[in-house]
Parts: C-alpha cells; structure tokens; sequence
C-alpha cells in the first residue's frame, strides 16, 4: 500500500466534524440576492399565470425555488449543493420531456388528431350546417369591449329586411332598442360600452386559430349565425350531440352516431349503426400500447424498421470502425519522436474538427453531387452517389469518416504517448519485431483506454442525425415508400414520422424515439460490460 | 509515478481520464470531444527533448525507411483532410458563386460575398453570428459551471446514491435531445404563455433547451478531478478551508486548462446544433448560423454556395485558431497546472 493509499481512506467516510467560520459577506449577498430574485420572478409572473391557466409552470418554479432555498439556506446536505444545479436543469429540460415523450407514444397525437375530442364534436356539427333557406342576412360590424385583438368580442347585426338590431355573442343573442346603438347606413355604428373594429383589424383576427375563427352566434333551433364575407347570416344543422349518451344525432333522418374506434388504426370517428362515418374528423386520445404493437407487428412498419435498424448498426460500426483505424494508423505513423513537422501534421489533421460539423457535411452533400461534385471530378466519374442506396450508403460512410477520424487521430495519439516506452523496449529486448510490439503490447493497451470512447462514439453514431439529415436526408426514396430512406437511420426516420410534410404522427414518433432510447442504452450496456468500463467507476 | 498503486496497469489513471470523454462525444457535432483528456499522454513530456538532433543522424535509405514513408502517409493523410477545406475557401473567393464555377483551386479571387455577408436584410448573417455567439457563450459558461460543481461531487464527496447517480447519467446523457422535441416544444409554448421572453422563438427559450445537457461534461470532469491528488484537500482543510474554498480556490485554479479545452468542445458543438434550433428558432431575427445558413444554402442551393462558403470562413476561421492555439492541451493532455500523483 502506498501514500496515496493511506492519505485516501479516511476521506472516504463522513468528514470530521469542525469548527467552521462563519459564512463571509458574499455568500450572504448572493443568497439576499437570490432570494429577491425569486421573489421578484414569482411576484411578476403569477397574473399570467392566473390569466393563462398555467398551473403546472408554477407547480414547477415553486418546487424549484422550494429546493433552491432548502439546499442553500443551512449548512447541511454539502453534496446537494454542488448537484442541485446541474440536476435541476437535467430534470426540467431532459429528463421530463423524456417522460413527457414517453407519456406521448401512448396517444395518436398527430395531423388530424390535434383537437381535442370536444373541440372535434363541435367543428363535425358546425361544418355540418347549411344556410337556412329564406333565414335572416345581417349586416356586420364587430365590436370589443377591451382590445382589438384579444375582445371580448361581439357581433353588431341589422337584418337586412326587417332593420332589427342585435348582439350577439357566442352566448346569446340580444335584441338592441334605438337607445342603446346608433345605426347608420343599415349597419352599427356605435355602442354604449363597445368599440367597433375595422375592417382591417377584423381581418386581422379572422385568420385560422384567431379570436373570430369559428365565431357563432346561438339563433335558437339549431340555428347559429356566422359569418359571411362582410355580412352574416343565420345557418341550421340537424345534427345534435348528446352528452350524456355521448352521441351524434342527425334530427333530420333519425341516424344516431356513436364514437367507435377504427379497426384497422389510433384513431376514432363518429359512425353510424352501420359503421358509415359522419365525419374524417378524428381526435387526439389514449391508444394505449397501440404504437408500440404498431411497430412490432404492423407488417408495413416492421420492414422499414429492421432493415431502417439495420443499417442504422451497419453504419455506427462502419464509421467507428473506420474512423478508428484510420486514426489509429495516422497516430502510430506519425508518433515516432524523430519525424519532423510533427506539429504540422497535428495541425492539419485536427481541421476537420475544428471546422463546425454542419459545415462540412453541407459542403460534402455538394461533394456527391453527380455533374458539379468534386468526388466524380477527382476521380473521373459519373456516378450519381445520393440518387441509388448503395452508393448514397458509401458516400454518407465515406464523409463520416473524414467528419471523425481526426478525433480518433487525437485519442489515439494520446493514449500511445501514455504507453510507457520501458513496456516496449523490455519488448524489444525479447526480440518481439516492430509489428508484434504493436499487436501484443501497444494495441492491448491502448484499447484499455480508448474502448470506453469507442463505445461512446457508437452510441452517437448510433443516433448521428446530422450526418445524415443534412447529407442525404434520408434518402434516396423509392417510390412505393415515402416515410423510409435508403440512408436513413432510425432517428431521422423518427424525425420524418413527427415532423415530415407527409401527415405527422407524432404518438407514433414518440413510440418510436422511446424503443430507440431503450436500444441504444441496451446496445452501450453490453459494450460498456464487454469493455468491463463500469466495473471501474468509483 | 512512484505513488502509482501497484495493483493497477500503468496507464489506468490514463485510461480513467479518457474514459471521462463519454458523455463529451455526444456533444461534439462531428463525434469527438473530449480529445484533450484523452491526451492523458501529458503524463510523460518527456518526448520533446529527444527530438531534435537524432533525425539528423538518419539518412538515404534508411531514413525512407524509418522516416521518409511516415512523411508520405502523413502528406496523404493531409492532403485528404484538407481537400474539403481549400474547396470551402476557393468557393468563398469566387465572385459567381456558383457550384458550377468552382474549383478547388480558384480561379479568380474576390471577397465580394464576404462583404454581401453584412448587406442582405433577409439573411442577417452578422445577427445570426451574434445569436449564436450569445447561446454559445451562456451555455459554454453554464454546463462547464453545472458539470464541475456536479463532478466535484461525484469526485470528492461521499452520499448515498452517488454511484448510481454516475450511471444513470451516463445512460439519461444517451437520450438524444432531439427525440424529445415534440415534447420540448409543448413544454414552451406553455412556458411562452407565462413568459414571452422564454417561449418558442426566442433565444432565452433556446438556451434553456441547450441547457438540458447543463451535466454533459461531469463524466469528464470528474475525471479531471480524480487525477488531483487527496493530500491537496487534506492541506486545504487542515488550513481551516471548507468545501467551498476547497472547491473555488485550490481545485477550480487547478482545473483551468481541462475547463478550458473541455469548454471549446461544448462551444463547437453548440455552434453546429442544428435540429433543435431548426425546431426553436424559425424568425429571421433570433436564427443561429446553422439554421439560417442552412435555409440559404437550400433556398438555392447552386447559386448561393459562395454566399454559404465565405460565412462558413467567417464561422470556422475562430475555431479553427483557437483549435490550433489550445492543440497543446487538446492532443498533448491535461499537463500545464496540474499536479500529478
């Protein structure tokens, strides 16, 4: 046992307990400081918070700031206080939109399951209604009682016919006597208590998810009144919903329509006793472990998958592979303490890595190109690399590999100087030749120490998507598969599922991100036992 | 080394330190990072010396054989690695601009897109630089602070928990932030709604996505941490220092040039974050370079390839000196200020 040794064990336990001095003056003024500050940021946000809704937000910043004071107010819980931090931050903005995304793949949340299921009934029954014949026209004019942009709002109507005036909201309507508006040229021109708005600022809000969009004014009978153009008239569907039954009824033939899963997908719609639906209008809701059978036995998934997760292996071992060996070489070579312009060599070898990734791989996606790209001009070619799997496949390994072997150069390079020489020369001595020195001493111990980062490399291979988003994007695409890539790897094809202009399906993206979470943890598990690195941590 | 335990391979301090590079490489946008602690080869500065002097003995033949192929390898190799480099800069040079009229080596020479890099109101490229610089910079400053608090922790201080804490971050760190950004996205327009300067499509909101990875550099750290020898705490403490004094006066001092590489690691792996802030950031105005020299280049991507080529310059040139001015720690380790046990 050595000094080291000796000196080390007794930290090892709890620290003696001693005297300390009483805290300095900076400490108290950043924790007045501190304190203020939260203060202040509870004090300005919480009438938004009490206007929006937003309860969760301030569950959270209360716990934080709860936690905050507990760690930095006493002089217990030492270790807290240098990972409350870091932790805090890993917690709000990593590890709870990972449950958050979990919590996701459990719903068809997506394109055409945005809305919620009441706001689904309501635009299935407000698209449903027709202009009553020989109804009532009015003309329009929108007033607010507050801004012009956020109301609240109503509408100021004169029927066209009978000069009657009303307002309305999406409440009630409300018929207006001479004293309380003033009418001019058959429309509103002034209310006591309302503000007219102009033309301009109603089209202002008229637009989709604004304040007036799917505005309807209740007329009794079914009847709503809404707008059209710059007049509004009254419209009737026959469609009523029911509660409590929680069902559609049309009045007009009888037909009652009741929510019903469809057999084949996540999602749900409103069908008749026959299974004929009322509406392609579906809604956001639970679907269980829906997406994640999806994956596993859904025969137009499952394909795409495994070859997607295949490739997805093929290409994180191709390019630690390569990227290794080529550094590794480059290292060896250019170790030998005799060789001059070491430094030079260094220098530009490490310019790949200095140069930001999303760079080079822009510049590469050029590089491919069939008639401008410098790889066919260099080598006198006319290949068209991107436009056919195969080659697009080499093209995206080839570029990583100049993106990542300077980093391996450099790990490389370290990890040989910190092989002690006396190892080689007790080698030598033996009469173990060059090589064998290099195969039976250097590269064992070398790989002690560099496995734990090919190991991570994988893993971030394993998920590499800007290699392949701003190189190929994933394809090329055959035509009887739009959503899968012959170079894409399972994040980037996730990417497409939840971000793609073909439909999003974010509920299955969100399935399909947690089963790529759970593999590359798994994959590294086995590396890191297969290299014995977490043996080692202490 | 002499107090080096026997029980261990020579370089397993070495191999501890490299191992710290883990969680870096995730960061790193072109897959390396933690190069500088895998540089652990500081251990021995004693190459240099030896240098100079015994290559002159070696010639002719010999010399091919023993140093001559080296060279050529090495020419190769950098030929290879700066191919790509000079054509970035030949294209920025050209006055067309065009894929077309490209050559590796230019033809003409000009810095007419160098100076239309300030004049189009549509693509802001000295605003993107500073939004950038700005994210870079907080999220540099706050994850190397956050991850060496944290790493002091895991290092020094003994709590339950501590070694299942250094795993499961080891595995959370895999999660790549990009598969949860539908649900970051949720996350802020709800923040957004509360308060505007942190939602969607604004910097603020950006930087505290970034900040998710706040523990990204602690495995590497700690690493740092570890190679600093015991009796130093021990000193400090009998000198009446507490956690705090032990933390920022003896240890941090010590660690500066490990923070320092490790920081321009993270910084070039923020500046090259692109999908998030592709998602985060889609006005002109709060654009970082990678989204918005991305929208460019796309926007026409035969014709805009100078305008792409000399912001890439105005981009990687700092990098690129500051790689090259920090290379003694990144290839040759953590020697400078340390002490060795």
């Amino acid at each position: 046992m050595t000094i080291t040794d000796k000196l080390r064990t007794p930290t090892d336990g709890p620290p003696a307990r001693r005297r300390r001095p009483p805290a300095s003056t900076g400490v108290y003024v950043v924790k007045v400081v501190g304190l203020t500050l939260i203060a202040a940021t509870l004090v300005s946000v919480l009438p938004t918070v009490v206007a929006t809704g937003q309860w969760g937000f301030l569950a959270v910043f209360v716990a934080v700031a709860a936690l905050l004071v507990a760690v930095y107010s006493t002089r217990r819980a030492v270790p807290a206080k240098y990972l409350v931090p870091g932790v805090t931050m890993l917690l709000l903005f990593l590890v709870y939109p990972i449950m958050l995304t979990f919590q996701l793949s459990t719903t068809n949340y997506g394109d055409g399951t945005r809305s919620s299921r009441s706001e689904a009934i309501t635009r299935i029954v407000g698209t449903s209604a027709v202009q009553v014949p020989g109804g009532a026209v009015y003309s329009l004019v929108v007033g607010t009682q507050g801004t012009p942009t956020a109301g609240p709002f109503a509408f100021f109507l004169v029927d066209t016919q009978t000069d009657q005036v009303f307002r309305g909201t999406q409440t009630e309507l409300t018929e207006l006597g001479p004293s309380e508006v003033t009418v001019a040229d058959g429309t509103v021109a002034a209310a006591d208590g309302w503000t007219m708005l102009t033309r301009q600022q109603v089209n202002a809000i008229s637009g989709a998810d604004q304040p007036l969009d799917g505005f309807t004014v209740p007329a009794g009978d079914n009847a709503v009144i809404k707008v059209q153009g710059f007049q509004a008239i009254t419209m009737r569907t026959p469609l009523v919903y029911d509660k409590k039954a929680d069902t559609i009824t049309n009045t007009d033939t009888g037909a009652v329509y009741h929510p019903e899963r469809s057999s084949s997908g996540d999602r749900s719609f409103f069908v008749d006793a026959d299974g004929n639906r009322l509406s392609n209008q579906s809604w956001g809701e639970n679907v269980g472990a829906f997406n994640y059978e999806r994956i596993f036995t859904d025969s137009r998934i499952t394909g795409p998958f495994l070859s997607i997760f295949l490739w997805t292996v093929v290409f994180a071992t191709a390019s630690v592979g390569l990227t290794f060996f080529l550094g590794l070489g480059l290292a060896v070579v250019l170790n030998d303490p005799r060789l001059r312009f070491q430094r030079f060599y260094r220098s530009a070898l490490v310019l790949p890595y200095a140069i930001p990734g999303f760079i080079s791989l822009m510049v590469w996606s050029g590089f491919w190109n069939q008639r401008f790209g410098l790889v066919n001009q260099m080598l006198g070619l006319d290949v068209n690399w991107l436009g056919q799997t195969w080659s697009a496949r080499v093209a995206v390994i080839l570029t990583n590999l100049w993106m990542g072997f300077p980093y391996m150069f450099l790990v490389c390079t370290g990890a040989l100087q910190s092989i002690p020489s006396e190892l080689k020369e007790a080698a030598a001595i033996d009469g173990a030749s060059g090589f064998t020195q290099f195969r039976k001493i250097t590269f064992p111990l070398l790989l002690v120490s560099v496995a734990p980062l090919l190991v991570a490399a994988f893993a971030f291979n394993f998920n590499n998507f800007n290699a392949i988003q701003l190189l190929t994007r994933g394809g090329p695409f055959s035509s009887d598969n739009p959503t899968a890539g012959g170079t894409d790897i399972l994040i980037s094809y996730t990417y497409r599922l939840a971000f793609g202009t073909g439909g999003q399906q974010i509920g299955f993206a969100s399935a399909v991100s947690v089963v790529l979470f759970v593999l590359t943890g798994a994959i590294a598990a086995v590396q890191f036992r297969a290299t014995r690195f977490l043996e080692d941590v202490n | 080394m002499s107090a080096t335990p026997p029980d261990k391979q020579p370089d397993a301090d070495a191999a501890q330190e490299q191992v710290l590079g883990v969680t870096g490489v995730r960061q790193a946008g072109g897959g390396l990072a933690s190069a500088p602690v895998a540089g652990a080869a500081g251990r021995r500065p004693v190459r240099r010396s030896a240098r100079h002097g015994v290559a002159d003995q070696v010639r002719g033949a010999r010399w091919w054989r023993e140093l001559g192929w080296r060279h050529a390898v090495g020419i190769v190799a950098v030929v290879y690695a700066l191919v790509p480099v000079l054509y970035l800069f030949s294209a920025s040079v050209n006055p067309v601009g065009s894929i077309a009229t490209t050559e590796l080596v230019p033809r003409d020479f000009s810095l007419v897109w160098f100076s239309e890099l300030g004049n189009n109101p549509q693509r802001p490229f000295y605003r993107w630089l500073a939004n950038t610089v700005t994210v870079a910079a907080v999220v540099v400053v706050v994850q190397i602070f956050f991850s060496t608090l944290a790493a002091f922790a895991f290092s020094r201080l003994r709590f339950k928990g501590r070694r299942p804490g250094l795993l499961s971050l080891l595995l959370i760190q895999m999660f790549p932030q990009v598969l949860a950004t539908v649900a970051l996205f949720r996350i802020f327009s709800a923040v957004g709604q509360v308060v505007p300067a942190f939602g969607l499509d604004t910097l603020a909101g950006y930087i505290l996505v970034m900040l998710g990875a706040s523990l990204g550099q602690v495995w590497l750290i700690k690493g740092a941490f570890d190679s600093i020898p015991r009796e130093l705490d021990e000193a400090a403490k009998i000198d009446g220092a507490g956690h705090a004094g032990l933390f920022f006066r003896i240890l941090l001092p010590l660690l500066r040039p490990v923070l320092v590489v490790t920081g321009l690691l993270v910084f070039v792996s923020v500046i090259a974050e692109f999908m998030l802030a592709s998602i985060f950031l889609r006005s002109t105005d709060v654009k970082t370079v990678s989204v918005g020299m991305y929208g460019v280049l796309l926007g026409d991507m035969s014709n805009n390839l100078g305008w792409f080529a000399a912001a890439s310059v105005v981009v990687a040139l700092p990098v690129i000196l500051l790689f090259q001015y920090l290379q003694r720690y990144i290839v040759g380790g953590i020697t400078a200020g340390s002490v060795k046990g």
